[in-house]
Formats: structure tokens, sequence, C-alpha cells
């Protein structure tokens, strides 16, 4: 559809021929633009798949039940033991804690945006939610450092200091996709249920979220997704620690992120030739084993999120 | 019920509550507003109060990392040279970090300029070129990008990337070794800002792609019909119609992933081997370092007073990013402006 098909008229032939050979450099140029464009696209597609194909081979070697089921305590050397149950047990607590401070402030705000919002301070907040989204996460975390070091003195290393950072990064997600899905609720559901003499929070808990739960229910998922892989706030937050440690509320916690790091870290170990259980690559093996599990956690979130817009969205949105 | 707790702001204040109350049940305020009662307020100053709390967080940001890094920008420099270990003997705190914002920037920089043309080619390639049914598949494949963890960027661009182009590297070290960017001794494990730029380039990639994406694709239809019909090819239309409509589109995508890229921390942290000089080598390891990977590095280690003066490079990197967004988003919203007049 691109070039005009000129083929009709009835002087045909020759005007096809003419214009053609007038407009070479032009068809050149356009067909160049058109494989580098192409060219672009493919481009993009190497490192996904790189990245993809490597993690998986390199993970699954080591991904087993011990794997799962352990922690490194005790581990050291070349041993081929130890494991990450204690850091997916970490991720797992710290994202539910940021979800738990995130989710009701974000659609809360997002709520007041829609429903309320006028004025300078709606204006506000919209702008200063786009500038939050864009917060390096390293300062979150560095944030959410100083606000308990202030409390707290300084040293303090604790999981809720992770769920603190990681909910300043979730927020503004949540208020974002929140906001966008309660502006598709059609007004003459509200109208209607206004005229009906149901009052205004009702009409917003009862009529508005329940339309919307579907997105928002996504946006959420999609959010835990996004935050779940954040290293560099739990790295200056939360710690490094070997052994298991369920509670948020004191001492540090190992997440899955975390220990992909720490490993990489450290690196090969110098194995003495002849010992029989060292394996050199052993922290690779564990790095690469855990950044599979981490990379499933995520993409299994985003499944869901798929799904619960599937199966959840009202027919007739709009 | 709440409501006779609290008189509203609006209505004149009388000498006692039941003065107010004959003005409360006919539902306006003084100002003629509707007014809301019972749950339906406390309702409505939650959802405010969640409104002003995003700001107060923002602000809290900003306070807590100034008061935290109060003690390092005020202390004499001799003796926080002395506490510091890290400073390596800079003769202040604004001499270390002047090579850190350079590295920083350096850093974005070059990821913005590897990935600048390639999303701009996705973007077209989804909304102009690629079968209408891919489309948007395709969109959903580079979003996977996004989704990937950093520190999985990291682990691959230190195991898998850096060993890969070696080579290529050292074939431009050796060939084009006369362009500045190129010269010197290149480093025989790709630890450098060359392989950081071109992790962070993959990982800004999705975000510059999806907001171009979305501008190409609010191009008026009659435009492009109208480049076509005087006889464009297809590119000559995109030229004409769409670049120069989405052109302040592309510009804060650009600044978003310039954001983005500012503000990454693992995958230089995996991968660079970190240095403090003003330099533009991007093959010599030893060179560059940026202020969030630094802050990671020695963050575990450090001192009070050393924890201090990294909280003060983080507000520097708190204070970039902030500007780099507030104009990307500034130049959003002045387009939607004009744009809904058409």
């Amino acid at each position: 559809m691109a070039t005009v098909d000129l083929t009709t008229p009835p002087s045909g032939p020759s005007v096809r021929d003419l214009l053609t050979q007038v407009d070479k450099r032009r068809h050149r140029k356009d067909r160049t633009m058109r494989v580098l464009i192409w060219g672009a696209f493919v481009l993009a597609m190497i490192p996904l798949v790189s990245v993809a194909l490597t993690v998986v081979v390199h993970g699954v070697q080591k991904l087993d039940v011990d794997f799962l089921t352990h922690s490194m305590r005790g581990v050291f050397g070349g041993a081929d033991a130890g494991g990450i149950y204690h850091a997916i047990i970490g991720t797992l607590l710290i994202t539910l804690f940021a979800t738990l401070i995130s989710v009701p402030i974000g659609l809360l705000t997002a709520i007041y945006l829609v429903e309320y919002g006028r004025g300078s301070l709606a204006r506000a907040v919209t702008f200063f939610v786009d500038v939050m989204t864009g917060i390096p996460s390293i300062v979150a975390g560095l944030f959410a450092y100083a606000l308990f070091a202030v409390f707290f003195g300084p040293g303090v290393r604790m999981g809720v200091v992770g769920s603190v950072a990681l909910s300043v990064l979730m927020i503004p997600v949540v208020v974002r996709s929140s906001e966008e899905m309660l502006r598709l609720v059609p007004n003459e559901l509200r109208e209607a249920a206004l005229a009906l003499g149901v009052p205004k929070w009702l009409v917003v808990l009862k009529v508005v979220l329940r339309t919307a739960v579907a997105g928002i229910g996504t946006g959420v998922t999609i959010a835990i997704a996004r935050v779940m892989g954040e290293t560099a706030p739990l790295l200056i937050a939360v710690g490094t620690i070997d052994s298991i440690n369920n509670n948020l509320f004191s001492g540090r916690m190992m997440t899955l992120p975390v220990y992909i790091y720490s490993q990489y870290q450290q690196g090969l170990v110098p194995c003495t030739p002849g010992q029989a259980s060292c394996i050199p690559t052993i922290n690779y093996d564990r790095a690469w084993a855990a950044a599979l599990t981490l990379i499933i956690l995520v993409m299994l979130l985003n499944l869901i999120a798929r799904l619960i817009t599937r199966f959840f969205a009202p027919k007739n949105l709009g | 019920m709440t409501s006779t707790q609290s008189p509203p702001d609006a209505a004149p204040v009388g000498p006692s509550p039941t003065a107010a109350r004959p003005q409360r049940r006919s539902g306006r305020d003084a100002r003629g507003r509707v007014r809301d009662r019972g749950m339906s307020r406390v309702f409505r100053w939650l959802a405010t109060g969640a409104g002003a709390l995003i700001l107060v967080v923002l602000a809290a940001v900003a306070v807590f990392l100034v008061v935290k890094a109060w003690p390092a920008m005020t202390e004499p420099t001799d003796k926080l040279v002395a506490e510091v270990p890290w400073l390596h003997g800079a003769s202040s705190l604004l001499a270390f970090v002047g090579p850190l914002i350079f590295g920083t920037v350096l850093a974005a920089a070059l990821a913005l300029v590897i990935a600048t043309p390639v999303a701009l080619g996705i973007a077209l390639f989804i909304s102009h070129y690629a079968p209408r049914r891919l489309a948007s598949g395709l969109g959903y494949v580079v979003d996977l990008l996004a989704a990937i963890p950093s520190v999985v960027y990291g682990l691959w661009g230190g195991l898998v990337l850096a060993p890969f182009v070696q080579p290529v590297w050292a074939w431009l070290g050796a060939h084009l070794g006369w362009i500045p960017f190129f010269s010197g001794d290149v480093s025989p494990t790709a630890r450098v800002l060359l392989t950081v730029g071109l992790v962070l380039a993959v990982m800004i990639l999705p975000i510059i792609t999806a907001v171009s994406r979305e501008v190409f694709l609010q191009t008026p239809r009659l435009h492009e019909e109208a480049a076509l019909a005087l006889g464009a090819t297809r590119w000559e239309m995109i030229q004409t119609a769409v670049l120069p409509f989405a052109r302040s589109g592309v510009v804060s995508a650009a600044m978003l992933g310039l954001g983005r890229a500012l503000g990454e921390t693992m995958a230089v942290l995996m991968i660079l081997s970190p240095g403090f000089l003003y330099s533009f080598k991007l093959l010599v390891a030893g060179q560059q370092q940026t202020i969030a990977a630094n802050i990671a590095a020695q963050f575990a280690e450090a001192t009070p007073m050393s924890v201090s003066a990294l909280i003060a490079t983080g507000l520097a990197l708190f204070v970039i990013t902030l500007v780099v967004n507030m104009t990307a988003r500034w130049i959003v919203s002045r387009r939607k402006e004009f744009s809904g007049a058409n």
C-alpha cells in the first residue's frame, strides 16, 4: 500500500516505467530504510533471546529440589551444597509487605485523582507521581535507610526497610495503572448509582472499583513483578545473610536478586587439584540457578496478570 | 458521625455547632458546592490524604537524604578525607563527586546514543511496518525486555556479553585507536564503559520504544494518507508526516530513557572495573565509575561518616534524575496541550 499502484490508467506501462526510472533513488532509499527498520527489530531480539537462553541453559543444571529447600548456612569453599530457600522467603516476605504498603496508598491516590481531584493539588499529584516513577532505585534504598537510621540509629538493616524502599518504587506504578483503569469506568454507572441515592463512597467502592477490579489487579501484579527484581535498594537496606530469617522487623534478610549478586561477586573458587568435592564455578552456577528462579517468578506474575485480565474483565467496558 | 465533629471549613462558623446545622441539612455549603456527609466525607478525606501523602513522600525523600548527608557536607575537608577511605585524597567532597557525575552522565549518554536509533526503528517497525496482526504481540515481546530484572542483565553482561565483545573491542582499539574514545590499552576482560553502555542500552530500549510507539500511532491518519496520495514512498511518508508530528514525543521518550540509565546500579556494578578519572577512554579498564554503582559498592563496609558522604552523592544523583525526568514530563505535557487542539 506504500507505493501507489499505477498500472490501471490507459497509458499504464509507460507511465509506470517513467515513474520508477525517475524515482530510482527514492525507492532505493525507501528499501534501505525498510531493511534498517526490520534490522533494528531483529537486533533488539538478540539480547532478549541470548539472556533467556543462557539463563535457562546455565540455570537448569543446578536448579533442583535440594537447591530450593536449603539455605547457605555453613556452606563454604567449592562444596556442591547450599541453596536459595532463605532468599526466596526473604523476597516473598519483603515484596508482600511492600505490596501491603503500596496498594492502599496507590489505590486511594488513584481514586482521589479520578473521583475527587480538581485544582492545583490534583495537578501537583499527577505531576509528581510521574516524577516519582523516575526515582533511581538506589536513591529509594538510601531514603529508606536514612528514614530508619534517623529513628533506629545508624547501621540499621531490616526486612521492613527494604519493603519501604520498594514501596517508594511501587506506589507510582500502582497509581498510574489504577488511575487508567478507573478512568475507563463509564460515567453513566456513577451517575446511575448516585441518582439512586447511593452515597458517594459506596458508589466508589461498590460500583467503580467493582467494575475496574480486573484492570487494577493486573496493574498491581505487574507492579509486584517489577519490584521483585530490584536489587540495589535491598542490597543497601536489607543486607545479606546466609541463614533463614523469617522476621521482617529484626536483622538482615537475604533476597533472590541480592543472592544472585553476592554469588556473582564471590567469583570462581580456587580449588586445590585432586580435591574431590570442589567445583570451581559453583558460585556462578548458583547465581544462574537463582536467576532462573527469579525470572520464572517474575514471568509467572506477568502471566497471572494476563490471566486476570482475561477472566475477570467485564465484557462491556468502554 | 464525623460530620457533627468537624464543621466544614467553607461554611461560616457560628457561635455554636447547632448554628451550622440547618445549612448542613440543605446539603450545600456557603459557596453552593455539593457537600458530602458521614462516610462519604471520611472517604474523601482518606483519598485526598493519600494524594497528599505522595507529595509528602517525595519531600521526605529529599529531606531525609539532606539530613543524613549534612554531616559529610559540612565536615572540614581534611577530616573528611581522613575518615572516608574511598575519597582517594580528593581535595573536597565536590572534587570527588565530580568524576562520579562525569562517569554517570557518560555511561547514560553512551546508552542513549546506542539505544535511541534502535528503539525508534523498533517503534516504527511496530507502528508502520509490521503486519497488523503481529503488531501488538511484538510490542509485548519488547516489553519482556523490561521484565527481566537488572541483576540478571548484570550477570549476563559480566559472564556472557563481556567475553563475547572483547575481540570486537580489541579490533576497535587496534584499527580506530586514533579516535579518542577508543584510545589506550584495550582491557583483556572487556569490563569497560562501552560494554556497560551496551547493557544499559538494552535495558532502556523498552521504555523508549513504548513511549515513541504511542506517539507514532497518534499521527493523524489523514496526514499519512495525504503523503501517500502525493506519491511519497513509505519512508518519505514517515519523514514528512510521522516524524515531525512525533518529534517532541521522541525527545521526551529519550529523556525518560536517560533518566533510567542514570540511576541504573547493578549492570554497572557487576560489569565495570571502576576508576575515578575524567576520562573518555571507553575501552580501558579502571577509568570511570557511576554514582549509583559506587554507593552500592561502598555501602556495606561504610563507617557513619562515609555513609553520610555516600548519601551526599546519592542526593546529587537524585537531583540530576529529577531534573531530567521533570524536563521530559514537561515536554510531554506541553505537547499534550497543543495536540489536543488539533
